[in-house]
């Protein structure tokens, strides 16, 4: 909403600073977010004070003068008003100020003089048309005061965040009724010269009425509460005047021409859309005796030239106005080309309607078109303004264009609904608001914005009954609210009083999550907060309205947008890439909701550790970097429980994580849209839990159980530090190709029995020396027993039967140096 | 001296004299040339005292040569690393010519970090821990019903245009907000409440500068018999304070959201310009830090609450704004790219 410092001043006797008006607002009603100066144009300007003035000796107009303009030193100023006068204060603008025409101003020489500047006229400042000389200042402040703060001249814009529950401050006479119910002063409407103009009053009926030559028909009162209307027959349509002109600049809306002007101004004064038709366009070939127009539902198919030129097929969704042919305009929205209000224009119908607010929206929707009227009237506009707005209307086009209302104006309309009042108990109010006021003043308070207010029961309950603009008083709490900001948010105290602990404990994924961060970002990866969204295919969860083709679907999982987000890197000369993510993942579930998990997934390329002078060509991370990471992660998710289980070979899958019999991640490598230079990626993704999206309980119920416990950490048990010395020895073993180590170890881990403490895989070797289909794997045991040394003897036979076992079972054999 | 033709006894006590004179009179030198004439005569290749000693095994009778020859061993060996040590002592203490450039940069290791944003949330949760809150998580893909219906969104309502949604389904959508946790919550634990939800939320913007079609959100909310607007302004007022640090101004302003009444969005003096006005605050010198209000008693009674006998507060703010704040952005965009030279940038 853009106000008018002056339009909302002409309201009260006393006015206020924009800036006032504006910490005022925000701090009671509405927060202001700009306040932006109209003739900024003019902040160049100074007051310029002439303190010495002689006739040019080479010319008989031109006077030569000193300005001070408050630097402390006099310039010389050659001028060529003729009432320039010693003494006396001028606006002057400075060498290298641009005046509103344009013109900038430069040091130059006049007839061999010097001038530093100019004296400037009302016309030079856009301020006016007379040219009879300078402008001649009748202020007392020291020269060099900008002109803009000396003088009230340039309104100032008020931005007004106005949100979607306070529909009436979509008017200068709503954000005044504000200001004065905070002030605690009185309002008027402005003064607009038109002074008392007699105008039939308007005639009530349900659903049909006529106005003089035009028959109005409500078909639905479901498309407006309210349907006004009024015939003024002979006007002239011609410019407006400046102040109207002035008043509408303010507020951002473009002079047309005195009659669209006026239903302008009362939208943005009162708040009430009006619309005014051309009446001989309307209807120009009857069906009937006499004009009609009807409010009703569009019907597929037709199509409307809305004012701005644009053809629009209708839908049923929409409301129109039509006459017995044709919709000629979209109700609530926008007016139809064929009867707009232009030069030849002798007649017209004004309409002041107070359209459905839901239907409304439809209608705005549907079109794709939003204007200063569906706006308000989607938020709903005050029913009883109708006959007030129709009266102030066609008074200013009556005061600007002539003409006359021949015949009583038509107000369809089924009356008033009668306001049941809200009961508002002061104990409520403090318990709300964490201070007692006593009921007098609450009353008193809700006064002040137009409700009436009765204190009963012993000053226990206030019955209230809120104004007509204020729909949205409907509960207690509604009031508690207007109560609490007319008091002053800031009136409140901010001392902390005693709580009590809940009763929920903290999210065991969220525990999860934050051990997961804190180890993968002290194992160098970084997180990423990518979108979710990807482009998908049929196996993913579309959504219904993408942004764009790309990202229509929903990731299945985490490593698709860790890998874009790889890419972007390469794209960028980033080939070392350490990325993790803690986030959702989406896959097509039962009914309309997905299904959805948390995940962590990381993603790494590029050299294994960073260059350094003592390791110029570092390693690149390969996928036992990647197992490494999994490990991490997994002792993490589930401590002792997950096992990385290879896959099957072929795959870009290379270990499956698997927790307790189910494979809830992997290993992989990941392929990536990716420069030569760049190193192979690869990826681990474990899902870390559910994250169910049904209902806790339905709808106005809970499912509140005992209160839950939390299960202490499960830690290992101790084991006792040995005591004894171990016995290492090492075993080459030549493993067939079709072996994998994992039976190795176990057939070692079975035949070396207790007394096995340590086994490594350390070395592994093919090539030369080795036969072919085989590999010579080195492993390193260590043996203790944990109450006496082991002989030399006992080491020898567990060596022999692990040996014995390997060729046994694995036809492992020894390799033979 | 040693003497002619000594004992075996005689021999064996002056190496260690040898060794003890020679490795004291190393370690007291002072400099290279003091150093230089000890080395020559404890160790010079014609005069040196262990040549004088070496010497002497031969005449050391045979049974003692052997005894002889590892005490030469030892007093040789205790010579020269004598002499070494003073040697790197007196090199590392002098800047000539060091052979070890030890201002060669480090070994290092990756460095890893968490988001900036995930850095804003842990440090609100911690101040909010202090005053008994704990985390609750909630989904993102949701029914229309928690996200809207349940916090009194009146159907088909502008209040819905400031939450261009995203839908999945009819009846499904990504949260466009983290506020749906409060009815979770509300219907999971009974009263008292005092949770934080930090998520991820959607709005149907595309990227620019200033809008992310996915970003984080932090919930707040606190319910139990006697909670009022005082312990709202109170509690958000001290975490302020903590996070933004000193005495700064802040001020609650009329706001409206369908889920809380009263409803307050909360400002602080402008941290650029400390409330004269700048560019950043639109000339205002108040930037806007969160939104709050008193639970709607609708959206207790949808979670099976009785609004009569509890009440309560809420709010919610955007830690990618904060960060944003706090790290000079200018574009929204560098917190979701994941370009790893910022993420090294601001990683702590």
């Amino acid at each position: 909403m853009n106000a008018s410092v002056s339009w909302l001043n002409a309201f009260s006797d006393s006015p206020r600073s924009a800036v006032e008006l504006r910490d005022l607002l925000t701090a009671h009603t509405a927060t202001v977010e700009e306040l932006i100066a109209l003739r900024a144009d003019l902040s160049a300007i100074v007051i310029g004070k002439v303190v010495e003035e002689a006739p040019h000796p080479d010319s008989d107009h031109l006077h030569i003068t000193k300005v001070d303009m408050g630097t402390g030193e006099l310039l010389d100023v050659v001028c060529g008003a003729p009432n320039v006068t010693a003494g006396k204060f001028y606006p002057f603008a400075p060498t290298g100020t641009t005046l509103p025409g344009g013109l900038t101003i430069q040091k130059r020489k006049i007839r061999g003089h010097t001038s530093n500047g100019m004296l400037c006229s009302a016309r030079e400042l856009g301020l006016g048309e007379e040219q009879d000389g300078i402008m001649e200042l009748d202020v007392n402040v020291a020269p060099g005061t900008p002109f803009l703060s000396a003088l009230d001249v340039g309104d100032t814009k008020l931005v007004v965040d106005v949100l979607p529950n306070r529909p009436d401050l979509l008017s200068h006479l709503g954000l005044a009724r504000e200001i004065a119910a905070v002030t605690g002063s009185d309002i008027n409407l402005p003064d607009i010269g038109v002074g008392h103009i007699a105008i039939p009053e308007p005639k009530r009926f349900r659903r049909a009425g006529n106005a003089g030559g035009i028959v109005l028909h409500l078909e639905d009162a479901r498309l407006a509460t309210r349907y006004m209307g009024a015939v003024i027959r002979g006007v002239t349509v011609g410019a407006s005047p400046q102040w109207l002109v002035d008043r509408l600049g303010a507020v951002g809306s473009r002079s047309i021409n005195n009659v669209v002007d006026a239903t302008n101004y009362v939208l943005h004064e009162l708040g009430q859309p009006v619309h005014a038709f051309d009446l001989t366009s309307v209807d120009p070939e009857p069906k009937m005796p006499e004009k009609t127009i009807v409010v009703r539902s569009a019907k597929d198919g037709e199509t409307l030239v809305t004012l701005d030129g644009v053809t629009r097929k209708l839908t049923s969704d929409m409301t129109v106005i039509a006459d017995s042919v044709n919709p000629i305009a979209l109700a609530g929205v926008m007016g139809g080309k064929d009867t707009e209000v232009g030069e030849t224009t002798t007649d017209i119908f004004v309409e002041v309607a107070t359209f459905d607010a839901p239907r409304t929206r439809r209608t705005r929707r549907a079109a794709g078109l939003s204007t200063d009227a569906s706006y308000r009237f989607e938020r709903g506009v005050d029913v009883a303004l109708a006959p007030r707005a129709l009266h102030r209307v066609t008074s200013l086009i009556m005061a600007l264009a002539g003409g006359a209302v021949e015949h009583a104006p038509v107000d369809l309309y089924a009356g008033d609904v009668p306001h049941t009042p809200v009961v508002l108990r002061s104990s409520r109010v403090a318990r709300v608001l964490g201070i007692p006021l006593e009921a007098a003043r609450i009353a008193h308070l809700l006064k002040r914005i137009g409700c009436s207010a009765d204190v009963e029961d012993g000053n226990a309950a206030i019955h209230v009954i809120a104004p007509t603009w204020r729909r949205d008083l409907v509960g207690e709490v509604d009031l508690i609210e207007e109560v609490a900001r007319l008091h002053g948010y800031d009136e409140l105290p901010d001392t902390i009083r005693p709580y009590r602990p809940g009763t929920s404990h903290d999210a065991p994924l969220w525990t999860q999550s934050a051990r997961l961060r804190d180890a993968l970002s002290g194992a160098g990866l970084f997180e990423a907060r990518p979108t979710p969204f990807v482009a998908g295919g049929d196996e993913h969860v579309r959504v219904l309205n993408p942004l764009a083709e790309n990202e229509a679907h929903l990731r299945r999982s985490l490593l698709e947008s860790l890998a874009r987000r790889a890419e972007f890197n390469l794209s960028h000369m980033q080939g070392n890439v350490r990325l993790y993510e803690i986030g959702s993942a989406f896959e097509k579930g039962a009914d309309a909701l997905p299904e959805e998990t948390v995940r962590v997934a990381l993603l790494v390329m590029g050299d294994r550790d960073p260059a350094h002078f003592t390791n110029a060509k570092p390693a690149q991370i390969d996928a036992w970097d990647a197992k490494g990471f999994a490990e991490l992660v997994a002792r993490i998710v589930a401590p002792g429980q997950a096992v990385l289980a290879p896959s099957e070979p072929g795959g870009d899958v290379l270990w499956n994580i698997v927790i307790g019999g189910e494979t809830l991640g992997h290993v992989s490598r990941v392929s990536l849209d990716a420069p030569v230079w760049a190193s192979p990626a690869f990826g681990v993704e474990l899902i870390i839990g559910s994250m169910p999206n049904g209902d806790i309980a339905p709808p106005g119920e809970h499912a509140h159980g005992e209160p839950t416990t939390t299960t202490p950490r499960v830690v290992p048990p101790y084991r006792p530090l040995p005591v004894t010395p171990a016995s290492e020895f090492d075993l080459a073993l030549l493993v067939p190709d079709s072996v994998r180590a994992a039976d190795v170890e176990r057939a070692i881990r079975s035949a070396a029995g207790d007394l096995l403490e340590r086994l490594v895989a350390f070395d592994v070797y093919e090539g030369a020396g080795v036969e072919p289909g085989h590999r010579s794997v080195a492993w390193r045991l260590t043996l203790r027993h944990p109450e006496r040394t082991l002989r030399d003897k006992e080491i020898e036979g567990r060596r022999a039967k692990i040996l014995t076992a390997l060729q046994g079972e694995l036809n492992v054999r020894q390799r033979s140096t | 001296m040693l003497p002619e033709n000594p004992t075996s006894e005689q021999y064996l006590a002056y190496a260690i004299d040898l060794a003890t004179r020679g490795a004291s009179a190393f370690a007291a030198a002072t400099d290279d040339d003091a150093l230089e004439d000890a080395r020559i005569q404890f160790l010079g290749d014609k005069r040196g005292e262990l040549l004088v000693l070496q010497k002497g095994l031969g005449m050391l009778s045979p049974d003692a040569r052997r005894d002889g020859g590892r005490a030469f061993n030892e007093a040789k060996t205790t010579l020269n690393a004598a002499l070494d040590e003073k040697r790197t002592a007196l090199r590392s203490a002098t800047s000539s010519g060091p052979r070890i450039d030890l201002t060669m940069p480090a070994r290092e290791r990756w460095r890893g970090g968490k988001h900036p944003v995930t850095l804003v949330i842990d440090e609100i949760v911690e101040i909010f821990r202090e005053l008994g809150f704990t985390v609750a998580l909630g989904p993102e893909s949701e029914s229309e019903w928690y996200n809207f219906g349940s916090l009194n969104f009146p159907p088909d309502h502008p209040a819905m245009d400031l939450h261009d949604t995203f839908y999945l389904a009819d009846g499904a959508l990504l949260r466009t907000h983290t506020s749906p946790v409060q009815v979770r919550t509300l219907q999971k634990y009974p009263p008292p409440i005092r949770i934080l939800a930090p998520g991820t939320v959607f709005r149907r913007d595309p990227f620019d500068a200033s809008h992310a079609p996915a970003f984080a959100q932090i919930e707040g909310l606190a319910v139990d018999e006697g909670i009022s607007f005082v312990d709202l302004k109170a509690t958000l007022t001290l975490f302020a304070r903590r996070f933004f640090g000193g005495n700064r101004r802040m001020r609650f302003r009329p706001s409206y959201f369908p889920f809380t009444e009263p409803s307050a969005e909360m400002d602080m003096e402008c941290v650029l310009c400390n409330g004269v006005g700048c560019s950043a605050c639109k000339g205002t010198g108040w930037m806007e830090i969160l939104g709050s209000g008193m639970v709607h008693p609708s959206v207790l009674e949808a979670a099976g609450i009785d609004s009569e006998r509890y009440t309560g507060w809420a709010f919610g703010m955007g830690p990618g704004r904060i960060a944003m704040l706090r790290y000079g952005l200018p574009d929204i965009r560098l917190l979701y790219d994941s370009d790893v030279r910022f993420l090294a940038q601001v990683a702590e």
